[in-house]
């Protein structure tokens, strides 16, 4: 079973309104990896993992995580069995304050005491503003809470919608060491990437998507090391970055 | 890369206004009742006013609170909500008469005990009729607000049919339990011993909701479902048992609402709920839809200025909360203490 990719998806369309969006979507996450997907603006990253998570529908085609459906199994479900998932909105409880927003994200029971300290010590940030409302944070503190929130309990896949988006540098670089934490720790990360120095410092494998649908899987070294490659399925050079 | 810097933030000390701002819907009820004093002048007028103006917004704020969680949360516009207040005083007024040997003692906790009782039952058949409501009208038409309105105005009318069939036309006069009736002197002022009775149980419900939705998990949820319902989801709560609990402690709290309403008129009809619809939707209009805070200080505001205006100008009485309304609306268009977000 551990062989097994812990997330595939097979031939997945979702349509959003009249709009069809995913078209035909294969790929795998294998576990305890990091996986990057990429792409350029508006080919269906995000919908991608809207869709993994049940918040759009798949019209046609199969989601299975650890072995199980989730096709059509509603969204709670999906997050209980042990999927974490940070929207590219962070989706940050801006009324509740940092404690509040933590305590509802431990959803078994009580917060784990050692793991509270250990989100301290990657975000020491949420521990001074533990008592504020969220919506004072700052954009990078945010999106540490939102992390962070994700991270309260032990996952075995995270879905990460674009982290470092719009951040400042040294941010940055405490989100790719938490990231990098979790990877330790034998879970799977899924993320939306375009900072592709944080992509190639994390990334295992990768997946491009362009139109709707994967256009080049493999590992992630192969494509970083390919400045052809890159202009040829992203249309740009990334060696500058 | 370099490690993020340790955050060790420095707070610009507040100024007064900075600090008074987050009162400012409280003040204004404040306001609102030294702006009484100095219009009626006489002291023992305005104190009787006053109260029984707390007293009022007390009703009103238990009537509409569950309709403001049930907005801001479900996102769902219930016209049906009158008809839990109608049905909450039928229930309630019924249970009463039965309870005749405890609402006609001369003993004060037998009279509490039975208007108690009455208000547990009438929590009891409106959260089961709730229940239904949802399952059956609300359930269907999520996400449409024109069919919200369309449909739930129509349960609200079936409601008061029914209403008519089980208690007949006819409206129901009956009196309050023996030790309720007439008034006492509370500071030089005459209240009524009902009302009293009636800003306690406001205060207790108020305070039972906040400690709720401030101290437990559930209340964290709703809270965290009136902002964003998909993350909540995406965290592993199963929303929809949390919009059936809410919709059906919202239907209780109609109905505990139309209960003390019916006993404070000592004469109901299968349309009060309905007449009391239009106060209710400003109460949580001028709120913030989604706030029991905002819900509770509205309510606070359209009593008073109610009883306010009625005595100096009884020909506005009508339009005094519709002028309250346009006033805040303007002031903050998304009332006092919003807390739906624009979806």
């Amino acid at each position: 079973m551990q062989s097994e990719p812990i997330l595939e998806l097979d031939g997945v369309y979702t349509d959003i309104g009249q709009y069809h969006i995913l078209r035909g979507v294969d790929l795998h996450v294998p576990r305890s990896t990091v996986t990057m997907l990429l792409g350029r603006n508006g080919v269906g990253k995000t919908t991608t993992l809207r869709s993994i998570i049940g918040h759009w529908r798949a019209r046609e085609g199969f989601i299975r995580y650890d072995g199980m459906d989730i096709t059509r199994m509603p969204t709670a479900e999906i997050a209980r069995a042990g999927i974490g998932y940070v929207p590219e909105q962070m989706g940050v409880f801006a009324d509740l304050t940092v404690e509040e927003n933590m305590r509802l994200a431990a959803v078994s029971g009580p917060i784990n005491s050692a793991r509270l300290d250990w989100i301290f010590s990657v975000f020491p940030a949420l521990k001074t503003f533990w008592f504020a409302p969220a919506g004072n944070l700052s954009g990078g503190q945010k999106q540490m809470l939102s992390i962070a929130r994700a991270m309260i309990e032990e996952r075995k896949l995270y879905l990460i919608d674009e982290p470092t988006k719009g951040l400042a540098p040294a941010i940055v670089s405490t989100m790719a060491r938490a990231l990098a934490d979790l990877k330790r720790q034998g879970a799977a990360i899924f993320l939306v990437e375009q900072n592709f120095a944080v992509a190639k410092a994390l990334g295992d494998f990768a997946d491009v998507m362009d139109d709707g649908h994967v256009i080049w899987s493999g590992a992630m070294s192969r494509l970083s090391e390919s400045d052809e490659l890159q202009q040829k399925l992203m249309g740009l050079s990334l060696a500058g970055n | 890369m370099t490690a993020a810097p340790e955050h060790t933030p420095t707070m610009v000390r507040r100024t007064v206004s900075e600090l008074i701002v987050p009162f400012t819907p409280l003040c204004m009820v404040i306001f609102l009742i030294c702006a009484g004093y100095l219009a009626i002048g006489i002291p023992s007028s305005w104190m009787t006013l006053t109260l029984s103006g707390l007293a009022m917004g007390m009703m009103y704020f238990i009537m509409s609170t569950g309709l403001t969680l049930v907005f801001g949360l479900m996102d769902v516009i219930n016209f049906g909500h009158g008809a839990f207040v109608s049905l909450g005083a039928f229930v309630g007024v019924t249970v009463l008469l039965q309870l005749g040997a405890f609402s006609e003692s001369p003993v004060l906790w037998q009279n509490i005990a039975a208007v108690l009782l009455s208000i547990c039952a009438a929590m009891a058949v409106c959260a089961a009729v709730g229940w239904g409501f949802e399952r059956l009208i609300v359930r269907p038409v999520y996400g449409s607000h024109l069919n919200q309105i369309l449909v739930t105005m129509g349960g609200l009318i079936v409601a008061e049919q029914l209403i008519i069939v089980f208690w007949g036309p006819e409206e129901i006069y009956f009196s309050r339990p023996e030790m309720l009736k007439g008034s006492t002197e509370i500071l030089g002022a005459t209240v009524e011993k009902f009302r009293v009775l009636v800003v306690s149980l406001g205060l207790a419900v108020f305070a039972l909701m906040r400690w709720v939705l401030r101290r437990t998990k559930i209340g964290l949820i709703v809270r965290a479902g009136v902002e964003d319902r998909e993350m909540v989801m995406a965290l592993g709560y199963r929303l929809r048992l949390v919009f059936v609990g809410v919709f059906v402690a919202g239907s209780a709290l109609a109905g505990f609402g139309g209960a003390v309403w019916g006993m404070y008129q000592e004469v109901i009809t299968a349309h009060m709920g309905n007449q009391a619809l239009i106060l209710i939707f400003i109460v949580v209009i001028i709120g913030g839809l989604g706030s029991v805070e905002g819900c509770f200080i509205g309510a606070l505001l359209v009593g008073l200025m109610q009883n306010y205006v009625a005595f100096l100008a009884p020909k506005f009485a009508l339009l005094s909360n519709i002028g309250l309304m346009v006033a805040i609306l303007m002031w903050r268009p998304m009332g006092m203490i919003p807390v739906v977000k624009a979806k």
